[in-house]
């Protein structure tokens, strides 16, 4: 996996006139994996937009060397799509590079839906269909947000060996989530420790 | 071009009549039911008809032309599809050109199709239809565009889109029109020269318009 490297230094969030967090700093090194975790409204889902370049902080700088492969709770798959026809969208638009593209759909448990329409699709069979977008996108990284909503037991373990394959490979995960997330090396930092 | 072909497929499959991605005939149908209806509401008087039959098919373009702006980017944009590309590196302003590529696609050529009929039911002769379809040729570009900025900039209202697409529209509709049907009572091709200057105009601005606001509707 290509060098990559996540760091932030002095952030802050504003949304409307209230200020989440103030004064976070950060950095990823490849193979690390970091947990945010905090109550929800707290700002998870805002850090992880921060750090995506999708939204501009208050305060403070992100600096980003590598691709950045982004989970949250939408899809961005054509509903009224097949799922296989949704997730060969994303595959030729990231090149179509990926070999293990089929087998990873496969071992999402994915393989008996590719027919059925996304709208069809219960929540967590949406959250696996975009865990299969994340893993073809091979962006080194990953910034997941609620990662295991919605999901079964067997899917939260197929997530979190997942996680820890990509970081094995030198990857960057970054999860936000209020719930446990079982990795080895997994740091975590507590978003209310920066609330002003 | 890999990039491109992707997303303009995708957008094709979507919009196109006929498709079943909730690509749909409302806009040809729409169209064709006013030009049916238009005689019945004005009385079967040929002068009268002839006389202002282009300028109704005209207006009747244009309104069907909006009919398909909430479902040019909001959809997109509510699912993260933005988002996605933003991370790709895929620029906003390359996914609004292209789509407006498709919007035109899915409504100009059938229009243009729609209007020999529409022709017939509004009672104009062979040389005013030419004129008519060299001016949709030239304006409905530029229509494709101001409904890809007007569907930029209402992308993040909730519900109150619709109702302010409709303000928005008049008045950036109403140079090509001015034009457009213009050319029919003057006769002239400086008519349609400067419907088609218009449309190129609309067509170059609309996709850094369109980007610009789809960036703005993220910050939100």
């Amino acid at each position: 996996m290509e060098a990559c490297r996540l760091t932030a230094t002095d952030l802050a969030c504003r949304r409307g006139e209230r200020l989440l967090f103030s004064g976070l700093a950060l950095d990823l090194a490849p193979g690390q994996a970091l947990q945010v975790a905090g109550p929800n409204g707290t700002g998870k889902s805002s850090l992880i937009r921060i750090l995506a370049g999708l939204l501009r902080p208050f305060a403070g700088t992100v600096t980003r060397e590598g691709m950045i492969g982004l989970l949250d709770e939408r899809p961005a798959l054509d509903e009224h799509q097949p799922l296989g026809q949704a997730l060969a969208f994303w595959h030729a638009l990231d090149g179509g590079g990926y070999l293990g593209f089929e087998s990873t759909v496969d071992s999402l448990g994915l393989a008996d839906l590719t027919d059925v329409p996304v709208r069809y699709l219960s929540t967590g069979q949406r959250k696996r269909a975009a865990l299969a977008r994340l893993i073809g996108q091979q962006a080194p990284i990953w910034l997941l947000d609620e990662p295991l909503n919605g999901l079964d037991t067997d899917a939260v373990r197929m997530c979190e060996a997942l996680v820890a394959t990509h970081c094995g490979l030198g990857g960057i995960a970054l999860i936000a989530s209020h719930q446990s997330f079982n990795l080895d090396g997994l740091k975590t930092m507590a978003l209310a420790e920066f609330t002003p | 071009m890999k990039l491109l072909a992707a997303l303009l497929w995708r957008d094709l499959a979507r919009f196109l009549p006929g498709t079943r991605g909730g690509g749909t005939m409302l806009p040809l149908l729409f169209f064709l039911a006013v030009a049916m209806l238009y005689p019945f509401a004005v009385g079967p008087n040929p002068t009268l008809l002839a006389g202002t039959g282009g300028g109704v098919i005209w207006v009747a373009a244009l309104l069907a032309a909006i009919l398909p702006l909430d479902r040019l980017l909001a959809p997109d944009l509510e699912q993260g599809f933005f988002d996605q590309w933003a991370l790709r590196g895929v620029a906003e302003e390359m996914v609004i050109a292209i789509r407006m590529v498709a919007h035109w696609l899915s409504f100009g050529p059938f229009l243009m199709l729609a209007a020999i009929p529409a022709s017939a039911l509004v009672g104009i002769d062979g040389a005013t239809l030419h004129l008519v379809e060299l001016g949709l040729l030239a304006g409905t570009p530029g229509l494709a565009a101001i409904g890809m900025i007007i569907a930029a900039v209402t992308v993040g209202l909730r519900g109150g889109g619709a109702a302010l697409s409709g303000l928005l529209v008049i008045p950036l509709a109403v140079p090509l029109l001015i034009f457009g049907a213009g050319s029919l009572s003057t006769g002239g091709e400086g008519g349609l020269a400067l419907t088609a200057a218009i449309s190129l105009l609309l067509v170059a601005l609309a996709p850094f318009a369109g980007g610009a606001a789809i960036r703005a509707a993220r910050e939100g």
